[in-house]
């Protein structure tokens, strides 16, 4: 919908990867600001009106997660952060802070650029989509139906609040807390509940319950609904030169 | 003919020079009064006025001003308060001095005793301290105090002096200094009142001073200085080889019995070697017909033996058939020149009975000269005279009394039928019976008695102790001569038997020692061996010291036992002086433990402690010798077990460093590979000028690509070994649904899998398992890759999860070669990789990480051959 290339502002402090993401997302005509710590990180939010933020968690004066906090008391700029594995915490802490997506380092620029499009077309989209539609499966929040390959598909209520709300973030990470938040509600903290029915709902939807294809899981964060088809909202602008 | 120096001699020179001991300088005079003490202090101040260091030990002045005059300008070290029993007696602060290094030190009264709770009993040791440090000291001494002459002097003043100094203190000494005074001027001064006399003593103290006695003492003891210059000028001569009068190597030998003489002997014999400068042994002879004597003889053999150790001769003890056989094969063997006995004690009748070992000494002595010596045996000491005494429990007298009255009864029952003589057979049965049974006393009271009651009351006329035929006289003779040697004999062999007993129990147990101690291999195991056999033996309470530094520390002790502070203050000494101390020992005796250094040929490996279970009992000089053997076993296990055990250090040590050249090795080699292909890949792109074409540079950079995957998989198994090594794995558990974990598991491999066949196969209703989902992902990642790797690409990997009671059971197979059977559990070490042929990437750390994750999870992983080729690795989780 826009006619500029969008802004991303890129915070590390490691200048080869700074160099590297400046170089392959240039190419791909987004616009790059660079800021090399947090405060930095703060100032240029301030000065740059950047579209998404590229944030890598292990900054040297504030954390990821510092930065992530400040930055939503008062903007919704959409934040993808940068952590090395084994960090799980951490990236939970920046998750339930407001960040929208992670990535684990080493990653392939082909999973950014993803994530970077699932980030800004959540921005984009001022109306939610009625019907989601990802390979064989269609959500129709709407009419609360589901279909896979075209057959419907009988949810219980709970099995239906949860694909609900992975549709919601479609394409995006979901921790497990947010998910039991928003299925359950405040309080709830019972993985057991959650692991059964994220089970019970890929024995429904999923072609092959042991390698689903829709309902990912994030080892120890979360779990993300893949959204591999690319909408309108995919073409054009990004594919420059 | 020129004679060479006597290299021994030479020796004993040199050493004398060289060793860094103090040397001790004596000021002897023949009685109290000539002036030792006033002598000493002169000396001492013309050394203050050389610069030399000098410190007051103790001087005894008697308040006398002229010597307290002299006492001024020396640096006095305050005495010692030492408690005894209530009251304080002040002897000389040995520790003060030693730490205060004087170069000389004046210690007077040599042969004073110290009271009891000093670190020494006497004060000759405590100089032997000093002199041990280096530290030179001035002493006085009084001519009758010497060991070897105590007897002499006894005789010839009618006093016996108590407190006596060893003759090797003399020997040792570096320069004597005799004070001389005319008899008649010491006289002169005790009447003007110059002479210390303590009260007590004042009446001896006048008996002893009679000119006679003190030109006596006083011919002594310039003779014994001459002796002494004498010696040195032999020596002088010996080392210079010069011809002299050199006297026939002589040797002496002294036989020592319980006899109270023996002391005697042993010191006469000591003169008599100091005049011939001739080497002296002392033996004691058991007979191996009677070995088993009475503890206070015993005791008193030992005391003899001490003495005539400290007197300078070498003891022995021999065991043997009769004294004079085991006395002269010994002299013939050594070269004994002449023997030295006593003359005989007993009566002549005895003499006659048993045989006079002096007459058959002589008889078959060939050419050794003996000695007979005679005497009046000592004053008595307190020991036990040689008359006997019962030593059987009283009730066994009563009841040989009853077996008596038994047989009267039989005999009485039976007198009708039998003749009296023939009832003489029940009491012979009863005496032997009570000699076998109840032992030497017992048995002759059974004698007696028995023919008593014959004749009160089987010998017509009964009841009367007449005898109308006189023919029962013989019977009752004869009775009792065949009882008495009936019970004599059954009850020597009866004691025979217990000795041999007791001396089997000994050499048994000292074989169970030994047997015991070459089995165990660990420092532990011959410390409890060694608490069990000797803590046995000898009834005591065992303690082990083992070096820690220049000191030792309690390393075990018997069960029920700890060492206090005190002992092992007394351990420290003995190891550092490496001589027995403690209880029973010249060092410290009051302590309650005794303590003996172990030694091997490599030195001292610590010290063994022997505490009794109840105070106030000393070890025999026998059981002193069993202990030396013990000890020595001991010592030889305890250092073949450190050795053990420092070998297993090295052994580990060695392992260790092995194990970690092979990582080193191992990383570098498996992260620089990876690098090859990327540096490789991005150098061909980078120079590339147009000739590659597009599928070139497609195959570059997917190949690139796979090996940053793979330096990338490389580093985090690193990272998780580390991490496992070093205790930090923490367990985030959540409940994790098994099929979740396998897709996660195969998503990550799904570009390694390249199209191969994996099937799965669940059991329903698997139930959520408490796992870290991270770290078991990694697991089945691992487990994934390696049957990628290790099996052809076109076979298929199986995964399978199925409950077994409260485990969860998870498999992966694979359809390749499998595993050797005898490495099966190797697999999981780290850095094992099978050996087989082709290339197999990566470092062989996979399945030790597996392993650890899965055992910090409380499971097991363990590895099996599937039927039909390939290998199968299950892991056993628990659910919760």
């Amino acid at each position: 919908m826009t006619e500029t290339a969008p802004r991303i502002l890129i915070v590390d402090d490691e200048p080869a990867i700074r160099r590297f993401l400046r170089t392959s997302l240039t190419a791909r005509g987004y616009t790059i600001y660079e800021a090399v710590d947090g405060q930095d990180a703060l100032q240029a939010v301030l000065s740059h009106r950047p579209d998404l933020l590229v944030l890598d968690l292990g900054l040297p004066d504030l954390d990821g997660v510092q930065v992530t906090r400040s930055l939503r008391e008062w903007t919704q700029i959409p934040i993808i952060i940068l952590s090395v594995r084994e960090q799980e915490a951490d990236k939970i802490a920046a998750l339930d802070a407001g960040a929208d997506d992670y990535l684990t380092k080493p990653f392939g620029l082909g999973e950014l650029l993803a994530r970077i499009r699932v980030a800004l077309r959540r921005q984009a989209t001022t109306a939610s989509e009625p019907v989601f539609r990802d390979g064989g499966l269609s959500v129709d929040l709407s009419r609360r139906l589901v279909t896979v390959d075209g057959r419907e598909v009988q949810l219980t209520p709970t099995e239906y609040d949860l694909l609900r709300v992975l549709v919601t973030y479609a394409g995006r990470v979901i921790t497990h807390s947010q998910l039991l938040h928003k299925v359950w509600g405040e309080g709830y903290e019972d993985m057991h509940l959650l692991r059964v029915n994220i089970s019970n709902l890929r024995h429904k939807v999923e072609p092959d319950p042991t390698r689903p294809t829709y309902i990912h899981t994030e080892p120890g964060v979360g779990y993300r609904l893949r959204a591999k088809t690319t909408g309108p909202l995919d073409e054009g602008v990004f594919r420059a030169g | 003919m020129e004679q060479r120096p006597d290299p021994d001699q030479l020796l004993k020179n040199i050493q004398s020079e060289q060793t860094n001991r103090g040397r001790l300088k004596i000021f002897m005079g023949y009685a109290a009064g000539v002036g030792k003490t006033y002598a000493m202090l002169e000396a001492a101040h013309q050394r203050l006025r050389e610069g030399v260091d000098i410190a007051v030990g103790y001087v005894e002045t008697h308040k006398r001003l002229e010597t307290e005059e002299l006492l001024e300008g020396l640096n006095v070290i305050p005495r010692k308060q030492v408690a005894y029993h209530g009251v304080t007696l002040p002897e000389m602060d040995v520790d003060a001095i030693l730490a205060l290094r004087p170069a000389l030190a004046l210690v007077d009264e040599f042969a004073h005793t110290n009271a009891p709770g000093s670190r020494h009993p006497k004060r000759y040791l405590d100089v032997e301290e000093l002199l041990d440090a280096g530290i030179d000291v001035y002493t006085t001494l009084n001519i009758q105090h010497l060991e070897s002459l105590n007897d002499v002097v006894a005789q010839v003043t009618g006093v016996i002096v108590h407190e006596t100094v060893p003759d090797r203190m003399i020997d040792e000494a570096t320069e004597i200094e005799v004070i001389d005074l005319p008899p008649d001027e010491l006289l002169q001064r005790l009447k003007e009142g110059k002479v210390y006399i303590p009260d007590q003593a004042a009446r001896a103290i006048q008996m002893f001073f009679r000119k006679g006695n003190l030109t006596a003492l006083r011919e002594m003891s310039l003779r014994r200085a001459a002796e002494r210059v004498d010696d040195q000028m032999r020596a002088y001569m010996q080392t210079r080889a010069i011809l002299g009068p050199w006297p026939a190597a002589e040797r002496l030998l002294v036989c020592i019995s319980p006899n109270p003489l023996a002391e005697r002997l042993v010191r006469t014999t000591r003169r008599l070697a100091d005049e011939l400068n001739a080497e002296w042994f002392a033996i004691y002879v058991e007979l191996v017909s009677r070995p088993e004597l009475k503890l206070a003889n015993r005791e008193r053999i030992g005391r003899t033996l001490q003495l005539a150790e400290e007197l300078g001769g070498k003891t022995l003890t021999l065991a043997g058939r009769s004294i004079h056989d085991a006395v002269l094969e010994y002299a013939h063997r050594n070269n004994v020149t002449k023997i030295v006995v006593g003359k005989p004690l007993r009566p002549r009748w005895q003499e006659w009975l048993s045989g006079s070992v002096v007459d058959q000494l002589i008889h078959a002595s060939g050419d050794i000269d003996i000695y007979v010596i005679s005497g009046r045996p000592e004053p008595q000491q307190g020991v036990v005279p040689a008359a006997w005494r019962p030593h059987s429990p009283w009730w066994r007298y009563l009841v040989s009394l009853a077996l008596v009255a038994l047989a009267t009864l039989l005999g009485l029952s039976v007198r009708g039928q039998l003749e009296p003589t023939n009832l003489v057979m029940l009491y012979l049965a009863v005496v032997v019976i009570a000699a076998i049974y109840l032992g030497r006393g017992p048995s002759l009271l059974a004698t007696v008695a028995g023919v008593l009651a014959f004749d009160f009351f089987l010998v017509p006329p009964q009841l009367t102790f007449a005898v109308r035929d006189t023919q029962y006289i013989i019977t009752f003779i004869g009775l009792f001569v065949v009882s008495l040697v009936v019970s004599t004999l059954t009850a020597r062999v009866r004691e025979q038997a217990e000795a041999s007993i007791q001396r089997e129990a000994e050499t048994t147990a000292l074989y169970n020692l030994s047997r015991d101690l070459t089995a165990a291999t660990n420092l532990n195991d011959v410390a409890n061996s060694i608490f069990a056999h000797i803590g046995q033996i000898f009834g005591r309470e065992v303690a082990i010291f083992l070096p820690a530094g220049q000191r030792v520390k309690t390393f075990a002790s018997s069960p029920g036992y700890t060492p206090s502070e005190n002992e092992l203050a007394v351990a420290n000494w003995a190891f550092e002086h490496d001589q027995p101390a403690g209880r029973g020992t010249d060092t410290l005796p009051a302590a309650s433990l005794r303590c003996q250094p172990l030694k091997t040929a490599r030195g001292l490996v610590g010290v063994l402690g022997l505490r009794p279970k109840q105070p106030g009992s000393l070890l025999t000089p026998e059981q002193r010798l069993a202990l030396d053997a013990f000890a020595h076993q001991s010592a030889l296990a305890l250092e073949r077990a450190t050795l053990v055990e420092q070998a297993r250090q090295a052994e580990l040590l060695q392992a260790a460093e092995k194990l970690q050249a092979a990582l080193l090795n191992s990383i570098s080699h498996d992260l620089r590979t990876p690098l090859v292909a990327i540096t490789g890949a991005l150098s061909a792109l980078d120079e590339d000028d147009g000739s590659l074409d597009e599928e070139t540079r497609r195959n570059l950079v997917e190949n690139a690509r796979a090996e940053a995957d793979r330096l990338n998989r490389l580093v985090g198994n690193l990272l998780n070994m580390t991490r496992i090594e070093a205790g930090a794995l923490k367990l985030a558990r959540e409940p994790c649904d098994i099929s979740d974990l396998i897709g996660s598991a195969l998503e990550i491999v799904e570009g390694r899998l390249q199209g191969r066949r994996v099937e799965i196969a669940f059991s329903p209703n698997l139930p959520l398992v408490q796992l870290d989902f991270v770290l078991i992902v990694q697991v089945l990642v691992n487990l994934l890759d390696n049957a990628i790797k290790y099996s052809p690409a076109d076979q298929p990997i199986e995964v399978g999860a199925r409950r077994e009671g409260d485990e969860v059971q998870i498999s992966i197979t694979d359809r390749g070669a499998g595993i050797p059977p005898e490495d099966l559990e190797r697999v999981f070490d780290k850095f094992y990789r099978v050996q087989r042929p082709g290339n197999i990437s990566g470092t062989g750390l996979g399945l030790s990480i597996c392993k650890g994750i899965v055992e910090a999870h409380g499971g097991r992983i363990y590895a099996e051959n599937r039927a039909g080729g390939g290998a199968r690795i299950l892991v056993n989780l628990p659910i919760e």
